[in-house]
């Protein structure tokens, strides 16, 4: 399971790189998505996978029964993903911004015009 | 004070303000007082460093630890200068609408991050900071309203979004491998482990990270296109703070490692190649903050290249940089928004004659510009000497001669605004000069940071002893490497 995941994290990077080298803004907001995504599965894979083990205490029990899945690393995930989405939804206004100033989705035709500051 | 208060502080004014937004007199004296609350803390807390805070008092390596050591509150010391000036400065220089888009707010959050990423011992900790201050930098960022503008802040959101993501990625091996996130825990493993190759692997990850943060050549790109765009008072800010949160992160990470002589050698060369291509970067250019922001690039050369000389003296130079440049650099774009009110241009050639019409702007300029290029008695002048005299200590003499050359260039591209904007004749006028009320509203958080300037080069010994006693803090973690475990 894991190397299967980890040829996903490397897939995944490879084609968020791919997109990002685009020239399409939209293609650049995709790339980035999938770049979060698979940093996020990397955590998962690189902390350890644990099957059929979730980081719960039963109820009337002071402790967990048993090894349990590391929750810290359930914990960074989640964060990560939190502060990704607000990152994208973020990102898609900018792009909103960019194609609303210059009604095109081309980076290059975005790089003129530099130096009338 | 405890090591959270100056992140409430700034959490709260920020919080407050969101509520004031229609009325703008409320938010910018809420605003201020805030800033001011800040800096008191700020004070306080560099006069007694409270040292380790366990969040919930969590037990060390388990919980979110804060460490307010000495080298921590005195950044947040300064960051809190900075965020103080630019809210002044923000009365004139920020549109009416920026500020009702939520300019203060995001200051104040902004100042959050920083501070958060100073006072933080926690790695995953340090990478949510850093999310905070880059959000807040964003939208401070596409507030404006220009093509230009947005293109700047596309490209520095992407380019940061990615520098976060491989943060993220290393964040999570180190996690895989160590089991550990808090700083100190990281140290004392990494000592005993012997896998040299995993070391290096996400070693590197995380100084790419931070170089694109830090803006280290080759991955600097994005500064010079996203800095020049905003407001004056804005670029300030981040000019001031934000590559240098990347370089506190370096310095802080780097302390945590084991001795490594290849990794040293890389560090030095990255600091040179920084120096160097952003100072020829700058002869080129032809706007002020265009000028100003490759010199950023380029100072930020010479604090990694301290850090890079470590042994000795190299830290406490690198410590004593980071102050020193904060201080020059975002002042110099004070007095850059100050030539452009009064000029209506930022460009060089359409700029000129302020020496004679001004000349108490000429000497504010100066200051800055003189103690950049490194010339005594200023703090500028005693921040070079340490990173040479490391250099020549170590017998490193290239680097002390790049040092010097690029000491050089910078004096040279200081001399160029001087010359454009300062000292040739006055092109014809075409805006009524601004009042006086604006320009004492502008120039007074540029007076204050000059004669901080000053301060710091004439009583250079106490800042090169604080940085001091800061480097001597941050070393034990490494003297505790550098011994075999047993």
């Amino acid at each position: 399971m894991e190397v299967l995941l980890a040829i996903l994290v490397g897939f995944l990077y490879a084609a968020g790189v791919y997109l990002m080298l685009r020239r399409s803004i939209v293609k650049l907001l995709f790339g980035l998505a999938l770049l979060g995504n698979a940093t996020n599965l990397l955590i998962f894979v690189a902390a350890g996978l644990q099957r059929g083990r979730p980081a719960f205490v039963p109820i009337g029990a002071t402790e967990p029964k048993g090894p349990v899945a590391d929750p810290l690393a359930q914990a960074l995930i989640l964060t990560a993903i939190v502060i990704g989405f607000g990152l994208l939804a973020f990102a898609t206004v900018l792009t909103r911004r960019v194609y609303d100033l210059q009604q095109d989705d081309d980076l290059d035709a975005l790089s003129g015009g530099e130096e009338d500051v | 004070m405890t090591a959270v208060h100056p992140l409430m502080v700034s959490l709260l004014t920020a919080g407050m303000l969101l509520a004031f937004r229609k009325n703008r007199w409320a938010m910018r004296l809420l605003s201020l007082a805030g800033g001011l609350v800040h800096l008191g803390i700020s004070i306080q807390l560099f006069r007694e460093p409270s040292g380790m805070l366990q969040l919930g008092s969590w037990p060390a390596p388990f919980g979110i630890s804060f460490l307010a050591d000495r080298f921590a509150t005195m950044m947040v010391l300064v960051a809190s200068i900075i965020g103080l000036a630019v809210l002044i400065t923000s009365w004139i220089d920020v549109e009416s609408r920026e500020e009702k888009l939520g300019f203060h707010p995001m200051v104040h959050v902004l100042m959050t991050g920083v501070c958060g990423a100073f006072l933080t011992h926690d790695l995953f900790n340090l990478f949510v900071w850093f999310e905070v201050m880059l959000m807040a930098s964003f939208v401070l960022l596409g507030l404006g309203e220009k093509r230009v503008q947005v293109s700047g802040a596309l490209r520095y959101f992407a380019l940061n979004l990615v520098s976060s993501l491989f943060f993220l990625s290393a964040v999570g091996l180190l996690y895989g491998w160590l089991g550990t996130l808090q700083m100190s825990d990281i140290a004392i493993r990494l000592a005993q482990t012997e896998e040299r190759g995993l070391l290096l692997g996400i070693g590197a990850l995380l100084f790419l990270a931070f170089a694109i943060k830090a803006a280290l050549f080759p991955v600097f790109a994005w500064l010079p296109v996203s800095y020049p765009m905003p407001s004056f008072g804005v670029s300030a800010l981040f000019a001031g703070l934000l590559t240098k949160v990347g370089v506190v992160a370096m310095v802080r990470f780097y302390c945590l490692l084991p001795a490594d002589s290849t990794l040293q050698s890389f560090i030095i060369f990255a600091g040179l190649a920084t120096m160097v291509v952003g100072v020829l970067c700058a002869i080129g250019q032809s706007t002020i903050r265009r000028i100003l922001s490759f010199h950023i690039v380029s100072q930020v050369g010479y604090m990694v290249l301290a850090l890079g000389l470590f042994n000795g003296l190299g830290l406490t130079a690198c410590l004593f940089y980071l102050i020193h440049h904060i201080l020059v650099k975002a002042n110099l774009f004070l007095v850059g928004g100050i030539v452009h009110r009064i000029q209506g241009s930022e460009k060089v050639q359409e700029c000129g004659g302020l020496a004679s019409a001004y000349p108490w702007l000429a000497f504010l300029f100066w200051i800055p510009a003189l103690s950049l290029a490194g010339l005594p008695p200023l703090s500028g002048f005693w921040a070079k000497l340490l990173v040479i005299r490391t250099g020549l200590d170590q017998g490193n003499f290239s680097a002390v001669g790049v040092a010097l050359a690029v000491g050089l260039l910078t004096l040279l591209s200081m001399i160029k605004i001087w010359n454009e904007v300062f000292w040739k004749p006055l092109p014809e006028r075409t805006e009524p000069p601004p009042s006086r009320r604006t320009l004492a509203i502008l120039a007074a958080p540029s007076v204050a940071l000059g004669l901080l300037t000053i301060l710091l080069g004439v009583f250079a010994q106490t800042g090169i002893e604080w940085s001091d006693q800061a480097a001597q803090e941050l070393r034990p973690q490494v003297v505790l490497l550098e011994e075999p475990a047993e």
